[in-house]
């Protein structure tokens, strides 16, 4: 991959990244996160994409510092976490996968704890604190314990934390998971916004739309390694056609009707409960699929998502 | 103590605040009702029994220094068990402070911090009630007695953190209680003297822990105290405590960095 600025402007750069766990004292160590490496430039937004255990967050805990890594190098904001690890998470936010708010204290009382522990001054952490409840639309919560809080609030509280200690990388491990579409657009905005101030972004995501709207980059994992890099549009344009086809036939016929109609497509992929055909042109394949009289349940002629690209490198849809 | 470490101290305190009454009922309830309860009601059938095995002393003044160190190290306990294992498996705050830059062993120092505050403060409310009941012979003796007894908490509670934050499962917490806190409790010397064993038992008793908290919260409060047990005493009890913290350096770091 060509990285042509200056060295200091890649805030964050892997390689042969490994994560291995023991799970007991005497099991064979468990291979997670299995030699990858990627680079991420200042101001860029980058996200790992991938179904569940593929090692996004295993990767996140690495860069955030609080998981050391197993084998293979990696520098954050030009610093060794084995060495700086402290120096770098006092330089970078952390929103993580699981919720780790204080319930039993009010929303404000978790910035002000949050801020307290990066060692920052009293006074200024309540300013802080002040600022980046109005940021997450919390102003009129900041009192009320965070028990009573919604999740989409409960995650906007932990982006706001996140940002307490001006961080110029931002992680965040799945940052819409469990919301609703409306309360993910708004945390979208958000993170549109703060990705417009010059934060540099690194997200995982299970989500095909989350990761074309907010990533420039990404990265798509599988059992532990990368498995394709490229920008959403890229990896759309390599490794799929630009339109789909969906065909649904009676449950068992799909796969022989794939048979049959295979030559109208340059791939064919068969799901549990659909047919797709992929295709340069969506609705001339369905005229010629017709023309067969193969008579589908339904049909739907869509463009090519990051989903596809997904099941094509790995023959696995991404959400189970 | 470092600034880190005053940070999870502080975070902390700014919970207590809010249970902090609680607590405090609790810590003069209890030695109130126990001396009431065993001092006054079983002392009095012990006394009329045999003063001389006690050496002479009422049961109630014999009695209250023992409990004072056992209950020290039970508070300890309870404060090094349940809220260590919430903040790792469950409200997570050790989590979401380890994404900081504190270091896990400031969480143990701040934890801990924590941790000899509630022991000093309840072996403090109990002390107090030892005054009420003419239990103490003078201030001097009083805090000697806060200082030894919040001691033996600190030296339960150092290797007791470190082990917390490793446990999976509540039910563990459940069994060391019962299995090691509650037979310390009651074969450690606190009800009666040690010297009472049968002479095969004596030297497992002089080996527990708690004993050593007990023989000197009583050597303090009775003056009968001699230098080389005193210091024996205090050399295991920080022994513990150093070892405690040595360990904890090292699970901390590897449960919170995983
Ligand atoms: N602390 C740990 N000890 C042992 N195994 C672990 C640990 N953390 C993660 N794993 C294992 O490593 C693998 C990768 O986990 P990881 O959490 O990185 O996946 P993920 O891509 O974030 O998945 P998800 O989308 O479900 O969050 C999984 O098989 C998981 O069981
Ligand atoms: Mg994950």
């Amino acid at each position: 991959m060509a990285l042509q600025t200056p060295a200091d402007d890649v805030l964050l750069h892997a390689d042969g990244l490994v994560k291995r766990y023991r799970r007991t004292r005497r099991s064979e160590p468990f291979t997670a996160v299995d030699g990858i490496g990627f680079a991420v430039r200042r101001g860029e937004a980058f996200g790992f994409l991938g179904p569940n255990g593929a090692g996004k967050s295993s990767t996140m805990r690495m860069i955030a510092c609080v998981s050391p890594a197993s084998a293979g190098t990696l520098r954050v904001l030009g610093h060794d976490p084995a060495a700086d690890g402290a120096l770098i998470r006092s330089r970078i936010g952390v929103v993580p996968q699981d919720d780790t708010l204080d319930a039993e204290l009010t929303v404000r009382e978790n910035i002000l704890v949050y801020g307290r522990y990066f060692g920052l001054p009293r006074r200024a952490v309540r300013g802080k604190a002040a600022e980046l409840l109005e940021f997450a639309q919390l102003t009129e919560r900041a009192d009320s314990p965070v028990e009573n809080l919604s999740g989409g609030m409960r995650r906007r509280l932990t982006i706001a934390r996140s940002l307490v200690n001006d961080p110029e990388i931002l992680l965040l491990d799945e940052p819409t998971t469990g919301l609703d579409p409306q309360a993910r657009h708004a945390l979208w905005d958000k993170l549109f916004r703060l990705k417009r101030s010059g934060i540099t972004l690194i997200l995982t995501t299970h989500y095909m739309d989350e990761a074309e709207q907010l990533c420039d980059r990404l990265v798509v994992m599988d059992h532990g390694r990368i498995v394709a890099t490229d920008t959403p549009a890229g990896l759309i344009g390599r490794h799929s056609t630009p339109e789909v086809l969906e065909l649904r036939f009676h449950p068992g016929a799909q796969s022989v009707m794939a048979e049959k109609l295979a030559d109208l497509a340059v791939r064919t992929e068969v799901l549990p409960e659909r047919l797709l055909l992929y295709t340069a042109d969506g609705r001339t394949t369905l005229t010629r699929v017709l023309a067969r009289n193969a008579d589908p349940l339904t049909s739907l002629v869509r463009r090519a998502t990051l989903e596809d690209v997904f099941l094509t490198l790995t023959g696995r849809t991404l959400v189970d | 103590m470092n600034a880190p470490a005053l940070r999870e101290f502080s975070y902390r305190m700014i919970r207590y605040r809010r249970t902090w009454r609680g607590t405090a009922v609790v810590s003069i309830a209890n030695p109130l009702m126990f001396l009431l309860a065993l001092g006054g009601g079983l002392g009095t059938l012990v006394d009329r029994n045999g003063p001389a095995a006690l050496g002479e002393v009422s049961y109630v003044s014999f009695l209250a220094p023992g409990l004072l160190a056992a209950a020290t190290m039970q508070t300890a306990v309870l404060e090094s068990t349940g809220p260590v294992y919430e903040s790792v498996r469950g409200r997570g705050n050790y989590r979401a402070a380890t994404a900081t830059s504190v270091q896990p062993f400031h969480l143990y120092q701040g934890h801990l911090l924590f941790i000899a505050f509630r022991a000093t403060t309840s072996a403090l409310a109990f002390v107090t009630v030892m005054l009420a009941f003419g239990l103490s012979r003078s201030p001097g003796t009083a805090l000697a007695l806060v200082g030894a007894a919040a001691l033996t908490g600190v030296a339960f509670a150092a290797p007791t953190v470190a082990w917390a934050v490793g446990v999976r499962r509540p039910s563990s917490l459940d069994s060391a209680f019962r299995f090691v806190v509650m037979p310390l409790y009651l074969l450690s010397g606190t009800f009666f003297s040690v010297d009472q064993l049968p002479a095969a038992v004596r030297p497992l008793a002089w080996a527990t822990p708690l004993w050593h908290g007990v023989d000197l919260c009583r050597a303090i409060s009775l003056g009968t105290g001699r230098p080389a047990m005193t210091i024996v005493h205090l050399c295991c009890l920080v022994a513990l405590t150093v070892t405690g913290c040595a360990v904890g350096r090292t699970t901390y770091r590897r449960h919170l960095h995983p």
